[in-house]
């Protein structure tokens, strides 16, 4: 087998390939958790760990897969790896747990972690698929993580429940933007990363 | 009343797109015209339609806490598996619903076919199964009307789509946001309209 090379294999899907902006992957979830730092920060990991591990295993086992069934093999798969997060963040923290609700669930549909077993996983060994897991994973986590955090400091003026914009700019007149905490300005924002990313990499842009 | 109630919220006031972002991604891929997001949309409200209330009968009788008591079991609590039966529940009966409709329908078969397979994956099937487990209805008839409504309002949101998009292939789009990020602009000031839906309390 040819060299593989690590560090594109990391760096790729982070930036250049990332898997919601540039692929179109995983859109379902990223909006949802977004309106809090915490819960995106939460989701972000559960989705590394999961994409990473589920990679890892499907990679594993995958000469032993019969190809007409490969869905259903996957899907069972990811599914325990979600239920072995699902059952930690309710052991661990259960409050967060409860705001994330039928998202971690949904972890097993995120077209990431499939997309990244059928295009990746399948054909390349243990170690390389488990490495292009975590990264898609981290990928995904650095927008839901850049959308919550604009959602919450507009939204609610606070970062991680902290407050960031002070109280007398309260009293000077400032409001907090609630449209940012709805559903659609989810959607605009993350029209908005694409567009900035678009024009940086021109290569990327549809014709 | 309370079906209809149930019916209506379930279309407008809880669309799976614009409230919950339930099935993102093939409604943005599929979305490009109008008769395949139609195909796609009536797929979806069937497989809903099917799959719902067979995993509401297994979360009442199998998988909730204290439900196998019907099998001398009442201590067991089951519900940590749910993930795995809906979505195994999901896989199997989107292959059944290709086999059969391949074999008796062979017209919407070649109009669905390959958004069948697609269905498995979709996260407002496997939503819909999570959000019925989280509402605790009360029978399966509620189960029903809520797959049927929640069915029709993707249905609705990806043809509505479907429709913008393709005017907009008129209209001049700065290069950097063509395609995807027009679409998740377009997808937001929707989902705002939407939102006028939500004051009204049924």
């Amino acid at each position: 087998m040819k060299d593989i090379n690590f560090k594109e294999v990391l760096l790729k899907p982070i930036f250049k390939g990332n898997p919601v902006t540039v692929l179109v992957l995983g859109i379902c979830s990223s909006l949802a958790v977004t309106v809090q730092l915490k819960g995106a920060f939460v989701m972000a990991l559960s989705v590394i760990v999961v994409t990473g591990l589920s990679s890892f295993v499907v990679s594993i086992i995958r000469n032993s897969i019969p190809n007409r069934i490969r869905i259903i093999v996957q899907l069972v798969v990811v599914a325990l790896m979600v239920i072995l997060v699902d059952q930690f963040l309710k052991a661990y923290s259960y409050s967060i747990s409860k705001t994330l609700s039928v998202y971690v669930g949904l972890i097993i549909t995120n077209c990431i972690v499939m997309g990244r077993i059928e295009a990746y996983a399948l054909g390349n060994k243990p170690i390389p698929s488990l490495l292009d897991g975590l990264a898609n994973g981290a990928g995904y986590g650095l927008i839901l993580i850049v959308l919550a955090f604009f959602r919450e400091l507009l939204g609610s003026g606070t970062l991680f429940g902290y407050r960031i914009i002070p109280q007398s700019f309260y009293d000077a007149g400032y409001m907090d933007n609630g449209l940012v905490i709805l559903p659609p300005m989810a959607l605009i924002l993350l029209g908005l990363i694409v567009w900035i990313q678009r024009s940086i990499q021109k290569d990327l842009q549809e014709k | 009343m309370e079906y209809l109630s149930l019916f209506v919220k379930s279309i407008f006031i809880d669309n799976m797109i614009f409230a919950y972002f339930l099935g993102m991604c093939s409604y943005l891929a599929v979305s490009k015209s109008v008769k395949t997001a139609t195909g796609l949309g009536i797929a979806v409200i069937f497989v809903l339609l099917v799959t719902l209330p067979i995993n509401y009968l297994l979360n009442e009788h199998v998988l909730k806490a204290g439900a196998l008591a019907w099998a001398g079991l009442p201590d067991v609590d089951l519900s940590f598996l749910s993930f795995i039966i809906f979505i195994a529940v999901v896989a199997a009966i989107t292959q059944i619903v290709e086999m059969v409709v391949e074999k008796f329908t062979p017209t919407l078969y070649s109009q669905l076919g390959i958004f069948l397979p697609l269905i498995a994956v979709n996260c407002a099937i496997l939503g819909g199964s999570l959000f019925m487990q989280e509402r605790d209805f009360v029978n399966v008839g509620e189960a029903t009307v809520y797959a049927l409504g929640s069915g029709i309002g993707w249905f609705l949101a990806i043809v509505t789509l479907a429709a913008i998009r393709e005017k907009m292939a008129y209209s001049n789009v700065p290069d950097a946001l063509k395609g995807l990020g027009i679409t998740f602009i377009t997808v937001g000031l929707m989902a705002i309209s939407f939102m006028t839906f939500m004051g009204i309390q049924l």
